[in-house]
């Protein structure tokens, strides 16, 4: 005879083991893309040599005799990433600023909102923007023969980390304790003077997570990147005509084969490396944070 | 009152004032330039046969119907795949799992995901399911490749969600003899469902606006597929995103690309809707 006890306790493991399942995907998921990332991007590295390629200043990947050398590509994305960064992170910072202590309610929900709908908008859509306002602008204002550069990269890079930037920072402006401001209120500043010597140096390790957020976002965007920045594999100039480490891989991989492909997945590889690097260094900002509190 | 204060001083609040209410004011003109520029480009070129037809070299004429199908699919298998792979890994979290290491490393392994480019996400997908599962440049193989992006979304929306059901819920359940299996299923996730359903609007967004992770894996084709094709090994098919892209870049169809941006920006406006409300209706429980 069927004991019910027995079934329904098969049926908790099962369960139990089903639930396990889904939770441990999440790791195999990570696991799989390094594999397979390491896999395919080794070898390349190991043929074209790991200075040659990582510190190689030419990137001709379809010439007779072919050189893979990824210089350019990461220079391009640590300036283009850095040039955000400085553009971005101010204008984020005294936005959050504006949100979190100097608003009224009515104006800080519109700001607000505007904040949450630019975080929403499509890449490629910041892309075409940048193709039809920003190069032509860029190429006008600085007399170019071209616009698609560095410069306009960063300009489209600057207002896509905005929205992370500004979200992460209001949070961690709110988040320090009323008692400091009453305190520096009470010792005769005023309210802008509180704000900017004491609110805003309480919260540096959040702010410092909203930089690392949009470094990580800077230097890992593709689409937008590829659309203004003119994508030849020029060593970086603020005005010339740029390759990055996201657009290296989505640029060639349609038609590549062969070594070339192999190198295209070792970029990415690197390009893999500098997100875990800026994942490792988040976590840091984050635990030290939270150990102060 | 403020006689004490000295120029310097004036002068330095003065300025920092002004940066404040510049850049928020910065924020609010370019949402509004953004929209405004792309509705006016965009909105007088959306006609009926580009809604309606796709491409044709002979006729040469371009029709989005395709792009918009193929979004349409990728949405639904990528949700109908991850949404239970997410919230029983969220369930497996906050309801099973009594190893503490074990809540971290799921939850690390979570956090990575989430901070992988989406160029990274499509050569993985390529790898992965294109070439090693064989599925080819195909619907379903971008499709999979972004259950692994949007994963980590509905991980953290149901978790967040599940951490609010009281848990005199599950006393009392498991109070009566309900297994715990039978307690999750008939009370801790009808709980949770307004998370559930914040995690799949929030998902559906990334998936409208993905284009990197789309490019290599799901392929750039304009054919119209039935719902059955769209998931066969093979079928490629761009979604808006890739559609604009190669519109804009490889193409100079601007206008068609504006039309297009207009399609994303509206869809935008209406999932960022949609996902304050379901956030508002999570905090009212939570209260």
């Amino acid at each position: 005879m069927k004991n019910p006890k027995n079934t329904s306790d098969a049926l908790e493991k099962a369960m139990n083991a089903v639930f396990a399942l889904c939770g441990f995907l999440a790791v195999a998921f990570v696991l799989m893309i390094t594999a397979f990332l390491v896999i395919s991007g080794v070898p390349a590295i190991g043929e074209i040599g790991i200075t040659d390629f990582l510190f190689g200043r030419v990137w001709a990947s379809t010439a007779a005799e072919p050189q893979y050398g990824i210089l350019s590509f990461i220079l391009t994305s640590v300036y283009g990433t850095a040039g955000a960064i400085v553009i971005g992170v101010p204008i984020g910072l005294m936005c959050a600023v504006y949100l979190a202590k100097m608003s009224d309610g009515k104006n800080a929900g519109i700001v607000r909102t505007a904040v949450d709908l630019l975080s929403g908008i499509p890449s490629v859509v910041y892309g075409l923007l940048g193709m039809i306002i920003i190069v032509p602008l860029v190429r006008e204002a600085f007399n170019l023969p071209d616009g698609a550069n560095l410069f306009s990269a960063i300009i489209v890079l600057a207002v896509m980390i905005l929205p992370s930037v500004i979200s992460v920072s209001e949070t961690a402006i709110k988040a320090v304790p009323k008692e400091y401001e009453e305190a520096s209120l009470a010792l005769g500043a005023t309210k802008t003077e509180t704000v900017f010597r004491v609110v805003v140096p309480a919260a540096k390790s959040g702010i410092l997570t909203a930089v690392v957020l949009g470094i990580g976002r800077a230097i890992g965007e593709a689409m937008a990147v590829m659309m203004v920045a003119g994508n030849v594999a020029n060593m970086p100039r603020l005005f010339r005509s740029v390759r990055f480490l996201t657009t290296a891989v989505a640029s060639e991989m349609s038609y590549s084969s062969g070594l070339q492909r192999q190198a295209l997945f070792s970029i990415a590889l690197v390009l893999f490396m500098f997100i875990l690097i800026i994942n490792l260094i988040l976590n840091l900002v984050v635990k030290r944070g939270e150990k102060n509190e | 009152m403020n006689s004490g204060i000295s120029k310097r001083r004036k002068v330095e609040i003065a300025v920092l004032n002004a940066l404040v209410f510049v850049s928020a004011g910065l924020m609010f003109l370019l949402l509004l330039g953004i929209i405004g520029y792309i509705l006016v480009r965009g909105i007088p070129h959306i006609t009926l046969p580009l809604l309606t037809s796709k491409p044709s070299l002979i006729n040469d004429t371009i029709g989005i119907l395709p792009n918009i199908l193929n979004t349409l699919y990728i949405i639904i298998v990528t949700l109908i795949i991850a949404l239970p792979i997410g919230v029983g890994a969220a369930v497996y979290l906050n309801e099973y799992a009594r190893n503490k290491r074990i809540v971290r490393i799921i939850e690390l392994a979570t956090e990575t995901l989430s901070g992988i480019p989406s160029i990274i996400y499509g050569l993985v997908g390529m790898l992965i399911f294109v070439q090693f599962c064989s599925l080819g440049t195909s619907l379903i193989a971008g499709a999979l490749t972004l259950v692994i992006v949007t994963l980590p979304t509905i991980i953290k929306t149901t978790q967040e969600s599940l951490k609010t059901v009281p848990n005199g819920y599950r006393e009392g359940a498991l109070g009566l003899g309900a297994g715990k299996w039978y307690m999750i299923r008939t009370t801790v996730l009808p709980s949770a469902i307004d998370g559930i359903v914040t995690g799949c609007i929030l998902s559906i967004g990334r998936i409208v606006g993905e284009s990197a992770a789309l490019l290599f894996t799901a392929g750039m084709a304009n054919e119209i597929l039935g719902i059955w094709e769209s998931v066969m090994p093979g079928k490629a098919g761009s979604t808006l995103t890739v559609a604009l892209y190669m519109y804009a870049k490889e193409r100079g169809e601007f206008d068609i690309a504006f039309s297009i941006a207009s399609i994303l920006l509206i869809l935008t406006l209406f999932i960022n809707f949609a996902a304050k409300l379901a956030a508002k209706k999570l905090r009212r429980k939570g209260n």
